[in-house]
């Protein structure tokens, strides 16, 4: 209910319900850099089984963070739209013999809290728990059973479908859900990003139950997991924890390699009429994967352009300036294959064809020129200042250590981020933005009108 | 069955709900100070990081404004980026930001408060900040003709392209008449459009005062330290007489209401409420905490009876969920809200709920089901302390709505007195047909091609 100055909804993280509202998803972006202050100390090994660890040991609270992730998100879909999401949604809905109530019951009744969330590139079920000795082991047994043999009854899984169609249901209630799921379908065509991780409806209403036991037979399996443990427990109880869990996974195989989206040769607008009282504004084009060498200075040239909250050319041009928009900003979704790199904006259906305007003026100059040196010291300042804050709490660290293991970066990323940050100069990105964004080569997407345009 | 369908108050900024994540305990490590100007200054220390947020937190938010001009402690909010005469317009987001801080602002029913969270050594960045603007404002009609623009926006975001936001919104206006609850934290439509900056400028002579406000600081510090820091830089700001509001009290509800509410939409969608006390009207103190109790045994989690009976069992909602918060200054609302499943009619998923609250009338809750909701309060009062800027919103807040930060330290011990006798208690004394206020979403075409619906 309170209402506040600028927002910390994350229009561009893909979510499973347009309540996911949360703060920690706003740092996901604006991620990591380092420090001379020590920085948690990552030890890592390998389960009997051969699945890859990476703990941190915390004793300050009596609590446990445990993430199990799979490289298993909507990308592994397939020809069926929406598998890998209802499966991780199903995980908890009968495990070997419990029942969803007797697994619910095990998990809260010790105080413990479970998900399991599809994006594009994994499933993560994450589990939290206190350290208590008793408490943990109900908790991580029961996730176990979950992980290794849930039964997918089949009334569960039509009510579940059911309930997913729904919430596509609802995603065409919200401009801003439409907006997102246009721009990926046509940005990425044929790519295995095209789609909207909640599937279609046509594609769950094709599905069974098989489809969800063989997407689980072929993708929750050893080679294609990591796990990440957080907390207040030694290394050998940690060891002994992550092969408990890991056991009965068979070995399987890592899922291939992703094919990267071809970028497009020019520039395109799709309007989608609404009839929201505002119009929603998607611009971009496919970007780049976790590993592109110039991924820091895009990121600290993005942070200039529109990546730093309201202290951000688009927020003062837009925003600031004039008061077209709550909300603006852009950001590189670096992910396993090329990720978009989106601007995004919302404002009265008057005034679509100025704030687009502008937003196209502001990222065209700042393509050709760069940031100023003074935008690029403060842009620094922000991110390498800010560092004690994106791992001051066990949640924030287990974040981090899942997005080095799954995107495969150095176990030093976080010591040495601050000093890449550093190292990026003006030239470079501007480079690195010219190589990599072009104003017209873009995808824009527009949602909206008002009840009128949708009429037409 | 971890995703959800939007809950009633899906779209915040701050989705800190007090019931799943309880309260603060090392009340060793809190210090509580008092300026000579009236400033409340409590210091939680928290040395697991080397971090520290620093919240103001002002007696003043939507349910102390009057008709025609709801919203104005949000406008206010917002107009307190607008600059002072020693930092114009912008630059306290850019000093923080050049200082590696995160920082923003947020306003409630009770409360307006804006943070900074930082490393450690930079806190007094902040309070220099803060405390110019606390009496320095400037509030330029240039900037405040735009910002207003900008509040309209987010409105538009929030509220009227949200149909259920929009449902829920008039559904808080059908319950609560006459007190201040009546109107949405971010102001009707109409009201903003007509703010003027004489409005916004009456509105902060009246409320920001340094005895009228709250600093909560919570990480990595000496108190001392801090303590001195606070008086240098909010010492010297002057008090002055804040007005003592009229009690405002909603009359009493005496007879069930009903609402409709038609917008394009996909889905319906329905929520009640019971009308219920808080802690802070509560003539019993331990009826809230039943309260809050009876709404975990609904809505705990997935072994909690909406989700057990209604989405696993009949199979009768899509989505169904229950909310109480007994941090409020006025009597306020047990919620419940819910989507049918296809197949499913309003009608039918409304039947399910008020079974649900009937069998909590007619019978104690079980001691398993009793049992699991204080296994999650004591967890949560854990893992609630994973986050610094948590810990002093829940302090910030208590103290704002006019109760004691130190209520936080009993809540669990509070919670685990509950018996199942009380639950029923309350439900048979609250949750009845004249306390209830329900309204409907009617979905109408998207497409204004298309016939409306038949109701």
């Amino acid at each position: 209910m309170p209402a506040c100055r600028h927002p910390f909804m994350t229009p561009h993280r893909p979510s499973l319900s347009r309540a996911a509202v949360t703060v920690a998803a706003f740092a996901l972006y604006t991620l990591v850099s380092s420090t001379a202050w020590a920085v948690p100390v990552i030890q890592h090994w390998q389960t009997a089984n051969g699945v890859r660890v990476l703990f941190v040991e915390t004793h300050e609270l009596p609590m446990v963070d445990i993430q199990v992730v799979f490289d298993a998100g909507s990308a592994r879909d397939g020809g069926m739209p929406g598998v890998a999401n209802l499966t991780s949604d199903l995980l908890n809905e009968g495990a070997g013999d419990l029942s969803a109530d007797q697994i619910a019951d095990r998990f809260e009744g010790a105080g413990a809290q479970f998900s399991a969330n599809t994006d594009r590139d994994t499933t993560t079920v994450s589990l939290r728990s206190l350290s208590d000795a008793k408490l943990l082991k109900t908790a991580v047994d029961t996730l176990t059973q979950v992980l290794q043999s849930p039964s997918f009854p089949k009334n569960a899984f039509e009510r579940e479908r059911k309930r997913m169609l729904v919430d596509l249901q609802q995603e065409q209630e919200s401009p801003g859900d439409i907006a997102n799921n246009k721009f990926y379908a046509v940005l990425y065509g044929k790519h295995p990003y095209a789609g909207d991780p909640l599937g279609t409806p046509d594609s769950l209403k094709a599905l069974n139950r098989d489809d969800v036991a063989s997407f689980h037979h072929h993708y929750y399996v050893a080679d294609n997991a990591f796990v990440i443990i957080v907390g207040d427990l030694d290394k050998s109880a940690a060891q002994k924890l992550a092969d408990a869990m890991m056991a009965k996974l068979p070995k399987g195989q890592h899922a291939a390699p992703l094919p990267q989206a071809p970028s497009l040769d020019k520039s395109e607008t799709v309007m989608v009429p609404h009839p929201s009282t505002q119009t929603h504004v998607l611009s971009g084009q496919v970007g780049i994967t976790r590993k592109d060498p110039e991924f820091f200075a895009l990121y600290v040239g993005n942070h200039v352009l529109g990546g730093n909250g309201l202290v951000s050319r688009l927020a003062e041009e837009i925003r600031e300036k004039r008061g077209l928009s709550y909300s603006t900003y852009s950001y590189f979704l670096p992910l396993a294959a090329k990720g978009p790199f989106i601007i995004g904006l919302q404002t009265r259906n008057t005034e679509v064809k100025q704030a687009i305007d502008v937003m196209n003026k502001t990222l065209t100059k700042y393509v050709a020129e760069g940031p100023t040196a003074e935008e690029l010291k403060e842009a620094k300042q922000n991110i390498t200042g800010g560092f004690p804050l994106r791992i001051d709490s066990n949640r924030k660290i287990a974040d981090y250590l899942a997005f080095i293991g799954f995107y495969d970066l150095p176990l030093d990323y976080l010591n040495t981020f601050n000093d890449h940050v550093e190292q990026v100069t003006a030239a470079d990105i501007r480079s690195a933005f010219k190589q990599h964004v072009h104003p017209d080569k873009r995808l824009t997407v527009v949602v909206g009108g008002g009840a009128d345009a949708a009429g037409k | 069955m971890t995703h959800a369908l939007p809950r009633i108050l899906g779209a915040v900024c701050l989705s800190l709900s007090l019931m799943s994540a309880t309260v603060a305990q090392a009340a060793a490590a809190t210090h509580e100070y008092k300026l000579k100007n009236g400033m409340k200054v409590i210091v939680k220390e928290d040395h697991r990081a080397p971090v520290v947020v620093s919240q103001v937190w002002y007696k003043v938010g939507s349910s102390y404004e009057n008709d025609g001009i709801t919203g104005i402690s949000h406008m206010l909010e917002h107009m307190m980026f607008k600059g002072t005469k020693k930092h114009p317009a912008g630059e306290f987001s850019r000093i923080i930001a050049a200082n590696g801080g995160q920082e923003n602002a947020f306003t409630g029913r009770d409360y307006t408060a804006y943070f900074q969270s930082l490393e450690k050594s930079r806190l007094k960045i902040s309070f220099e900040l803060e405390a110019d603007r606390m009496h320095n404002l400037l509030l330029p009609d240039a900037e405040f003709k735009k910002e207003r623009q900008v509040v309209a926006e987010e409105r538009r975001l929030r509220t009227e392209d949200n149909p259920q936001a929009l449902t829920s919104e008039q559904f808080h206006a059908a319950a609560f008449t006459t007190g201040p609850y009546h109107h949405p934290v971010i102001g009707w439509m109409d009201d903003i459009a007509h703010y003027t900056d004489a409005d916004v400028r009456a509105w902060y002579r009246k409320w920001y005062a340094p005895n009228n406000a709250t600093l909560v600081v919570v990480g990595d510090v000496d108190p001392q330290h801090v303590l001195a820091l606070a008086k240098k830089y909010f010492g010297p700001v002057k008090p002055h007489a804040i007005p003592t509001l009229k009690p405002r009290h909603d009359i009493a509800q005496t007879g069930p209401r009903e609402i409709t509410v038609k917008a394009p939409a996909e889905l319906p969608y329905l929520v009640m409420g019971y009308k219920v006390p808080v802690l802070r009207t509560a003539k019993q103190q331990w009826e809230p905490y039943a309260l809050d109790v009876l709404s975990g045994i609904l809505d705990g989690g997935d072994s909690a009876r909406l989700t057990r009976n209604l989405i696993r069992g009949s199979q009768v909602a899509a989505s169904a969920s229950a909310g109480y918060d007994i941090y409020e200054r006025y009597n306020s609302l047990l919620e419940l809200d819910g989507t049918p499943a296809p197949g499913h009619t309003i009608k039918e998923l409304r039947q399910a709920l008020e079974k649900q609250v009937r069998q909590l009338r007619d019978a104690p809750v079980t001691a398993q089901e009793l049992e699991r909701v204080k296994a999650q309060v004591v967890a949560s009062k854990v893992y609630q302390q994973d986050s610094v800027f948590y810990q002093a919103m829940q302090i910030g807040m208590l103290e704002t709505v006019g109760l004691d930060w130190h209520l936080a330290d009993e809540y669990v011990d509070r919670i685990r007195a509950i018996t199942p006798e009380q639950v029923q208690k309350v439900a048979q004394k609250y949750l009845t047909g004249d306390h209830l206020t329900v309204a409907v979403l009617r979905p109408q075409p998207m497409d204004s091609r298309q016939p409306p619906h038949q109701d």
